[in-house]
């Protein structure tokens, strides 16, 4: 008996089904990096089919920054307790406070993630560190293999990194060391915005359009918030916008949109101009290279 | 050497997105490889930009990049250039995947630099692939770069080739001078095993556009497709379907409860992996090796329900009839075909490492889903890219050799030729003291084989 074909969602979903299910085969203490993002949202939805009927055999962690969409940290908890998962939570401010780290002037947190991150890799003893970036998001991502060795300082060495052949995947590391394994790796933005629309699977609302109070900054739209902002001469209007990515809320962008649907925003998404993370992400704009800095030294 | 291109050069086409309709679409993956300078880069930026792969803001940061590095039109290379040290060098380091689509599929598309490294990344990027795209340079023909690419591609089987003769414009759309370079190809190509069928030739200029996307008015002598036509209609089906059944377990699926807390999936045991050759559907007789049980296939199970039927590709859970001890790293497969179970492994190897290979060392090899010890046996022969014949056999191997080894496992494996299921007839040589992948291993002597 023949099967049917597969279709490229079909084909990325097996594809990174195959990925979850290699990685909690070799690995000891696997986690999956959660923001309350689209995009590990889809992880987590991916990864509750790779195993069902049986429960997701590892737990998610949350870098908060402490510049949270209320939305977001809502959506979180209902998710984790719908799937009945567990999840770690490292608050940045925590750093902040005991003196690990020191608040930025720009008063963004996103750089700050970093050392929550490994410190947390480093007291919970993860090994395999599931991400949901995407090669198709930033020139750097595009040579980044799907499951990528990391030295105990979480850096990333592109010269030194091991082929990729076929779909064996090579995780073997040295005690300290860790690995990030990207399952969606071959989704593109729009792969993504379909298969959550097939799959239904829910986002938090400020996905969607929705009134909000913002002001502008360095050329994007940011919310009111705890975060510094508006300063000086910024002034906060009332904008019909959503967001393309959940990030840190002080360098985060909303974009005017009017799409309060799936429909709406894959049709947004397709006539767009800009990539996601150029249009609404301050910390990618900083250099030419850096993404490829914050890799290197343990960001995702 | 960089390539700059004109920006009017570049004609981006209308919105291919803006008229599609929801309909499923499939996926073909496809690698590209070429010697340097043969205008690869471009050829990608080309295709990138005509299908409106590359958005707003990354055209304008490759224009701010060129006015920074004193250039006055933008260099295309920067958009497929990730790395720092890659710009900076003006060279491809590493492999980078770039995905576009147009209303008739999607594409993953794996650029594989042509220099340093060749034989590592030309067997990554074709170890995923279902077509390869060969560039050359019009003006150079069939190069000696073209036949080491070649060869690998052939040894790896990749199922379908393009030739495409780049810088067509530069030799003055001249058919002559391009039908003997397609002559050449053939030539190689049937020499390699690749059917006749399976091999296509195009003329483009990926600088001004011609029979990349858009059909030259140079090239009325040329009737066959663009490349991208090419790409959106070659068949994606591989070589996997008609291959027996072969699936690899990767992980035992037992839930005891659901998330309910009652215990109606207490009897539930289910035996994850992704079907690597073939079909599998309930009712069928399998094997499970290398322990050599034989059973029945009680349902082909997924998180969206159970399924009629599921071929190469697809993520399963297998539950099978009877109670068998199934773990990590067994296979199941077609009971009537199966694999052979041996630890006695006659291989071609692609090494590279910088560190060599010498008879009796010590290695760890992955199969499926399983690791095993490997004592490395006789180095029997080594592909000697000029000749491309198996000739010498050396004292040991370095990086960027082909040589057939033979091996003997702890453990007895369950392999397929190459040639004849690529899922279990491939594995990797891994280093033990450092992790480091050391090889691309194939069972079997695939290209020996084609070229005799």
């Amino acid at each position: 008996m023949s099967a049917p074909a597969l279709d490229a969602l079909d084909a990325l979903e097996s594809e990174s089904i195959h990925i979850f299910r290699e990685v909690a085969g070799e690995f000891d203490r696997p986690v999956i990096l959660f923001s309350g993002g689209k995009d590990s949202t889809l992880l987590v939805h991916l990864a509750v089919k790779a195993f069902a009927p049986a429960p997701v055999p590892f737990p998610l962690l949350h870098v908060d920054t402490g510049h949270n969409y209320p939305e977001v940290i809502d959506f979180r908890d209902r998710l984790v307790a719908r799937l009945g998962l567990r999840l770690e939570v490292a608050h940045v401010q925590d750093w902040i406070d005991d003196g690990r780290l020191v608040e930025r002037p720009d008063g963004t947190r996103n750089p700050l993630q970093t050392v929550p991150l490994l410190d947390s890799i480093n007291e919970h003893r993860f090994d395999a560190v599931f991400g949901g970036g995407r090669r198709d998001e930033e020139r750097a991502r595009a040579k980044e293999r799907i499951i990528s060795l990391r030295d105990a300082f979480g850096r990333w060495d592109p010269r030194s990194q091991r082929p990729e052949l076929w779909n064996l995947y090579n995780g073997r590391h040295a005690p300290g060391e860790h690995v990030r394994v990207f399952p969606i790796s071959n989704w593109t933005e729009l792969d993504v915005w379909r298969y959550i629309q097939r799959e239904d699977v829910e986002l938090p609302s400020i996905y969607y359009a929705h009134e909000r109070p913002v002001f502008r900054r360095d050329g994007m739209w940011l919310a009111e918030g705890p975060w510094g902002g508006p300063r000086g001469s910024e002034a906060l209007e009332t904008k019909t916008v959503r967001y393309r990515t959940v990030g840190d809320g002080s360098c985060t962008g909303a974009v005017e949109s009017a799409a309060t649907s799936l429909d709406e925003i894959i049709a947004e998404v397709t006539a767009s101009r800009l990539t996601e993370r150029g249009a609404t992400r301050a910390d990618d704009r900083l250099s030419e290279a850096a993404m490829e800095d914050r890799k290197r030294e343990g960001y995702f | 050497m960089a390539e700059t291109t004109a920006p009017e050069a570049i004609i981006p086409r209308a919105d291919p997105a803006a008229s599609e309709p929801h309909h499923a679409r499939d996926l073909l993956r496809f690698a590209t490889a070429g010697s340097v300078d043969d205008g690869k880069s471009t050829l990608v930026g080309r295709l990138l930009y005509d299908t409106k792969s590359v958005l707003a803001d990354q055209i304008e940061a490759v224009q701010r990049a060129s006015v920074d590095k004193g250039l006055s039109t933008p260099d295309l290379s920067l958009l497929v250039d990730g790395l720092r040290a890659e710009r900076e060098q003006g060279i491809t380091i590493d492999v980078a995947y770039r995905y576009f689509s147009t209303p008739k599929r999607e594409f993953v598309l794996a650029d594989t630099p042509g220099h340093v490294q060749y034989t590592r990344n030309t067997v990554t990027g074709a170890s995923t692939a279902e077509l390869a795209v060969l560039l050359v340079d019009a003006r150079n023909g069939i190069v000696e770069q073209t036949r080491r690419h070649a060869a690998v591609l052939a040894l790896l089987r990749v199922p379908r080739l393009v030739l495409a003769i780049n810088k067509i414009d530069l030799v003055g759309y001249d058919e002559e001078t391009l039908s003997a370079i397609a002559k050449d190809f053939a030539g190689l190509a049937r020499s390699l095993g690749f059917p006749d069928e399976a091999v296509v030739t195009i003329p483009v200029s990926a600088l001004v556009g011609d029979n990349v996307v858009e059909r030259s008015g140079h090239t009325p002598w040329y009737d066959g497709p663009t490349l991208l036509g090419h790409l959106e209609s070659v068949p994606v089906v591989g070589p996997e379907v008609r291959s027996p059944f072969r699936m690899a377990v990767q992980y035992v699926i037992r839930p005891r409860r659901n998330s309910a807390g009652t215990d109606d999936l207490h009897d539930y045991r289910g035996y994850a992996g992704q079907v690597a050759s073939g079909t599998v559907a309930p009712g069928d007789e399998v094997v499970v090796l290398p322990g050599g049980r034989h059973t029945t296939v009680a349902a082909v199970d997924t998180a969206d329900g159970p399924l009629a039927a599921a071929g190469a590709g697809r993520s399963v859970t297998i539950l099978l009839a009877d109670d068998i001890d199934i773990s990590r790293g067994d296979l199941i497969a077609a009971a009537s075909t199966p694999p052979r179970v041996t630890s006695e492994l006659d291989t071609t190897l692609c090494w590279l490492a910088e560190k060599p290979l010498r008879p009796g060392a010590r290695l760890l090899l992955k199969h499926g889903t399983r690791t095993t010890q490997v004592i490395v046996g006789a180095i029997k022969g080594r592909l000697d890219p000029e000749t491309l014949t198996f000739g010498d056999a050396p004292a040991q191997l370095q990086i960027n050799d082909i040589a057939h080894v033979g091996l003997r496992t702890a453990d007895p494996l369950p392999v397929d030729d190459y040639a004849q299921v690529r899922a279990t007839g491939s594995f990797l040589l891994i280093d033990p003291p450092t992790g480091n992948t050391l090889a691309a291993g194939l069972v079997g002597y695939p290209l020996a084989d084609a070229l005799s």
